[in-house]
């Protein structure tokens, strides 16, 4: 399998976890904002740091906050940020349509399907006509995506980095909501912290995981129990204990694999010892950032072993 | 109300149905024949049977732009064209001949030069040629050749005779329609072709796969082969996606080659993977930023010293386009009989060189009543059709003639033959080409028939896809 054709498929499953995940967040901080009253001081502008952009306010000069458009346009369809949402779903359509070779043809068709109607639907988003209802929808329709191809394509090399990219994406994506609530608590006000409960429920929210979090730990919402199941459960498919397995059968499944998965080993061990006893927002914060250099190492190692291989390796 | 042939009025022209006479032709008898017992809804029913078929095979031929889909952008006529084998015999040699000949003269132009000394073709048209290229000289290619696929346009004029038009040397396409036209009529007539013998043409995957292979430079071990496209937005991407999935090779763009200790390779995910033979559809002066055009984000640098040390075989060779030139077209028949001590079997269209200055008084003179054509260009650009063109641009051409007069020649307007064609207005004659094409390597092999190009608007004679043709199938019969 050439290189080139494993790296758009790798990259193409990384954008469109993005584009999912991105949705959701987005969706679950939209509704944090409505329970959260004004006196905390938080806005769009503090969740930012989480999709990696800077912190910053909004370009109009007006620093009332029921100006959140530039920013939920900046989120949502800017196409000069490279994290936007419509951003990642047309970087997961080009490289969908330059390996449409390879894919099942629905699957093309699902995601140039999908982007298109980002592409109509986003701007209305951005301000608030019927945002909550696009999110979702977009949500949906990546899921229906990944279905898709796990279910009809066939489970060889193809699949494998697709699998490599969703999970990858996904545990990044995991780092970085549990990194809200962290940011949150540090960055806003001493009211936050009054909210301490419905903020780690957003993060449940954010993830998809509020419910299985409710079956299996039966016990009230508390940050460190939070924690503790988004980073070490092995059954739930977000949690980072997961989708480090995934990715570890993945590569078991790829040729000429050695190199990464003795790369994943310092990656489980990093995970292995971010045991929170108390949820410190800021020894969180710092834990996570090196989980994410991790992560970010990992693929570093998967890019030189296949996807760009040269003279000499 | 049943096709009648007598009122079917081809005209002047020469018409591949039906003869002078008002009679099917022989070997199209079978045909004509069986389209005379169709009344009009059935044959619509035909047609519609038949885009729904590409449409379905088209999935994967389908180029999606910003959410249009161009569904096939070339239309496709029900009724074939039909040849009858005895004459397809003589052009099938015709066109192995010129092939031959073609070789010895590209591979004279980068050696010895002996045409040139002996006066059969000018040296400084050669060296003129923008196709040519220095870096190529002194290589010596496989079996002495340079241009393995091959796709001549031949043409037939009013009094029967089938001239070739041109030779297309660089990248030749449209292999793939013709192919898939024949799995699209063979669903539409299933009894003709059980009634008559059409000759078969689906084994050319087979046949173009079995020639790259014979360029394999490393002996005893199967050949790595892969089609070298320059991409998706290319307008032929699909033939190169499709005749890579059919020889079952990989389809490959200049980032996935790399050069190394002048060994050309491909990126794998299980590591740098040997490269044999290339069959390349990126354009020769696009191949190697290294040896050719510095510019070029297509090109693997060190390609052409791979080639030129014979680790790696390149289809079409780089070099290959000197003799795709309507200037050097002119020589061929001199070739034909200096290379080869052969008469040419199939003849050129006559053949004005504005480059010599009687010829082009004569064409400045004659203007309107020739087809003007560039020397380098391809796809029907760039032409003067004179007795359709206005004053104005006579006018225009005369003056690009007169500035670079070597970079065009005249030629007369050749009434192409017609071929019934599914219209509005019921069966109605449309002109046509045809391009065959031709494989040369360790063996030479031709395409039974090829590709039938058709004018689709009345009377036209621009057959080319960019310019609202469409294609049928071609029927060697007998």
């Amino acid at each position: 399998m050439l290189s080139r054709v494993a790296e758009r498929l790798y990259w193409m499953a990384r954008y469109l976890e993005r584009a999912e995940n991105t949705a959701r967040l987005v969706g679950v901080y939209d509704s944090l904002l409505l329970d959260l009253p004004r006196s905390t001081g938080l806005g769009w502008q503090d969740i930012l740091p989480v999709f990696g952009s800077p912190a910053r306010r909004a370009t109009t000069g007006d620093s009332a906050p029921a100006d959140d458009a530039p920013f939920l346009r900046f989120l949502l369809e800017d196409p000069d940020n490279p994290g936007s949402l419509l951003s990642s779903l047309s970087m997961a359509r080009e490289n969908a349509r330059t390996t449409r070779d390879i894919l099942p043809s629905e699957a093309w068709r699902s995601v140039n399907e999908l982007t298109l109607h980002a592409r109509a639907r986003l701007p209305a988003a951005a301000v608030q006509q019927g945002r909550d209802q696009t999110l979702r929808d977009i949500v949906a329709r990546c899921q229906h995506l990944s279905g898709l191809l796990a279910g009809t394509m066939s489970h060889g090399p193809a699949y494998q980095f697709i699998r490599l990219g969703h999970n990858l994406e996904r545990a990044d994506m995991t780092t970085r909501t549990i990194d809200m609530a962290a940011t949150l608590l540090l960055g806003g006000r001493a009211e936050v912290k009054q909210y301490d409960n419905t903020l780690w429920m957003a993060v449940l929210r954010g993830l998809s995981a509020y419910q299985m979090y409710r079956q299996y730990v039966r016990r009230r919402i508390r940050a460190e129990d939070v924690i503790g199941y988004l980073l070490h459960d092995a059954l739930f498919p977000r949690a980072i204990q997961h989708c480090l397995n995934e990715i570890g059968r993945a590569l078991d499944e790829l040729p000429v694999n050695q190199a990464p998965r003795a790369r994943l080993v310092p990656v489980l061990e990093r995970l292995d010892g971010m045991v929170m006893p108390e949820a410190d927002p800021a020894l969180l914060n710092r834990r996570l950032d090196e989980l994410q250099r991790e992560l970010a190492g990992l693929h570093e190692v998967i890019r030189q072993n296949w996807l760009a291989p040269g003279p000499g390796t | 109300m049943k096709i009648n042939w007598s009122r079917y009025q081809p005209g002047r022209q020469h018409d591949e149905m039906l003869g002078a006479d008002g009679l099917l032709r022989e070997a199209a008898r079978g045909l004509g024949d069986y389209l005379a017992s169709l009344d009009a809804r059935q044959l619509r029913a035909r047609q519609q049977a038949a885009e729904r078929s590409i449409v379905e095979m088209g999935v994967s031929f389908t180029v999606y732009s910003e959410g249009q889909n161009i569904d096939r952008a070339w239309p496709f006529d029900i009724i074939p064209r039909v040849l009858a084998a005895r004459e397809w015999a003589r052009i099938e040699q015709g066109l192995a001949q010129r092939l031959r000949a073609l070789n010895c003269f590209i591979g004279d132009v980068y050696g010895a030069r002996c045409a040139m000394r002996d006066g059969i073709v000018p040296a400084d048209l050669v060296e003129s040629s923008g196709n040519y290229l220095p870096a190529c000289a002194g290589a010596t290619p496989p079996f002495g050749v340079w241009a393995h696929i091959c796709g001549s346009d031949l043409v037939r004029g009013a009094d029967g005779t089938v001239y070739v038009l041109e030779d297309n040397l660089r990248v030749p396409s449209g292999v793939a329609y013709m192919l898939e036209n024949r799995i699209v009529t063979k669903q539409i007539f299933p009894e003709l072709f059980a009634r008559q013998p059409i000759r078969p043409v689906d084994d050319y995957p087979s046949a173009l796969f079995d020639m790259l292979t014979s360029l394999a430079p490393r002996r005893g071990e199967p050949p790595e082969v892969v089609v070298l496209t320059p991409g998706i937005y290319n307008s032929a991407y699909f033939e190169h996606a499709w005749l890579a999935q059919r020889m079952g090779v990989e389809l490959v763009e200049g980032a996935d080659l790399v050069v190394d200790d002048d060994v050309v390779y491909m990126r794998t995910i299980e590591g740098l993977s040997r490269v044999d033979v290339i069959y390349s559809r990126v354009n020769a002066e696009f191949l190697d930023p290294e040896a050719l055009r510095h510019d070029s984000l297509l090109g693997v640098p060190g390609l052409v010293r791979a080639w030129r040390a014979g680790n790696v075989a390149l289809a079409n060779a780089p070099g290959t386009g000197v003799a795709d030139d309507k200037v050097v077209y002119a020589y061929v028949p001199e070739m034909i009989r200096y290379y080869l001590a052969e008469e040419p079997i199939l003849p050129n269209v006559p053949t004005w060189l504005c480059s010599r200055p009687g010829e082009l008084a004569h064409v400045l003179e004659h203007i309107d009543e020739l087809v003007i054509k560039p020397a380098n260009e391809s796809g029907g650009y760039g032409i003067l059709i004179g007795p359709q063109a206005s004053r104005r641009e006579c006018a225009r051409f005369r003056e690009l003639l007169r500035a670079n007069p070597r970079n065009y020649v005249a030629q007369p307007v050749i009434s192409l033959s017609t071929v019934p064609t599914v219209t509005g207005r019921g069966i109605e004659p449309r002109h046509v080409d045809l391009r065959p094409f031709i494989l040369q390597g360790r063996e030479l092999y031709v395409t039974p028939g090829g590709l039938t190009r058709v004018a689709l608007r009345r009377g036209s004679l621009v057959v080319n896809s960019s310019q609202g043709g469409g294609s049928k199938d071609t029927w060697v019969v007998g």
